[in-house]
């Protein structure tokens, strides 16, 4: 067996293992750490599959922020649900009936429509840069479709930030819109008074 | 021999062990943001095999663009979790069914 199935089925298995675990293990700090196990393998096999760059992004955008976010919300929340709890025998025998029914047909279509017949095409040259191919498609034919994507990042980051903002009451801050509006009435007050004597 | 199938079939399972995480995990709205986290991986790993064994680029450019908006979707679903948790003291999903949906 040549070392590329060796590592295919390791990681695979890895990746399988660990999904189970996210969705069996109830305790939410444990499921995000699966998770980061779970796209850590991803990862590899994607680089098994020359996708490199994509690689490297998931392990860096993936684990390295969104997991982190979650494992930030995770451990602000203080939540303990106990594993095991009555929900979980409940939904558990429709759930892997679903389950089997998805993963029956799936099967059904990827086994009798000739892919196991795609052979892995050749590895690409020494000096193929799969950045540079995909930057090239990026900044070309996708160009509407990256700055849309960008745009969105940025729709998301002000809903985060408008849904979770909180104005305490008791803090101070400045309205630009009052110390605009000010006039010289509202500030210097003049006093008619008699004059001190000389010599002070 | 590695072959197309082999990808497809680690994606459908993965897809499948996350719809069945979604039926089983219905006390914690965390984790179903987590099971749909693995759904979007199931879906881009099949859409990076596909663009190997066809060799066309076409198919990392979509994964790139579903990583994007993955990562959208996970920062507004947790901001909302955490209005709903300091709302009602509680993620459970039953106790949030006051729109009987």
């Amino acid at each position: 067996m040549p070392i590329i199935e060796i590592v295919f089925y390791l990681f695979s298995l890895v990746l399988i293992a660990s999904a189970l675990c996210v969705v069996t293990v109830g305790n939410a700090v444990h499921a995000v750490l699966f998770l980061v196990l779970a796209f850590f393998s991803a990862a590899c096999l994607w680089m098994l599959l020359h996708a490199e760059f994509l690689a490297i992004v998931l392990v860096l955008v993936y684990v390295g922020a969104v997991m982190v976010l979650f494992l930030f919300v995770v451990m602000m929340l203080d939540v303990n649900v106990s594993p095991g709890s009555e929900g979980f025998t409940r939904y558990l025998p429709a759930g892997v009936l679903v389950a089997l029914a998805m993963a029956i047909q799936l099967f059904l279509v990827i086994w009798t429509r000739g892919m196991e017949a795609v052979p892995m095409p050749e590895a690409p040259d020494k000096d193929y840069s799969n950045t540079r191919e995909l930057g090239k498609l990026l900044y070309t034919d996708y160009l509407y479709a990256f700055e849309i994507a960008a745009v969105l990042l940025l729709v998301a980051i002000i809903a985060a930030i408008a849904l979770t903002h909180r104005r305490r009451p008791d803090a101070k801050h400045q309205d630009p819109g009052r110390q605009v509006k000010v006039r010289r009435e509202d500030r210097v007050r003049l006093v008619k008074m008699k004059s001190e004597g000389e010599g002070g | 021999m590695l072959t197309l199938a082999h990808f497809l079939t680690l994606g459908a399972v993965l897809f499948a062990i996350s719809v069945a995480g979604i039926f089983i995990n219905r006390k914690n709205v965390l984790i179903l943001l987590m099971c749909i986290e693995l759904m979007l991986l199931a879906v881009n790993i099949n859409f990076v095999a596909f663009s190997r064994f066809l060799d066309v680029m076409d198919g990392q450019v979509f994964v790139f663009f579903i990583l994007t908006v993955a990562a959208a979707e996970a920062a507004i679903g947790l901001a909302i979790l955490i209005v709903l948790f300091r709302n009602r003291r509680s993620i459970n999903v039953e106790d949030i069914a006051d729109l009987k949906g």
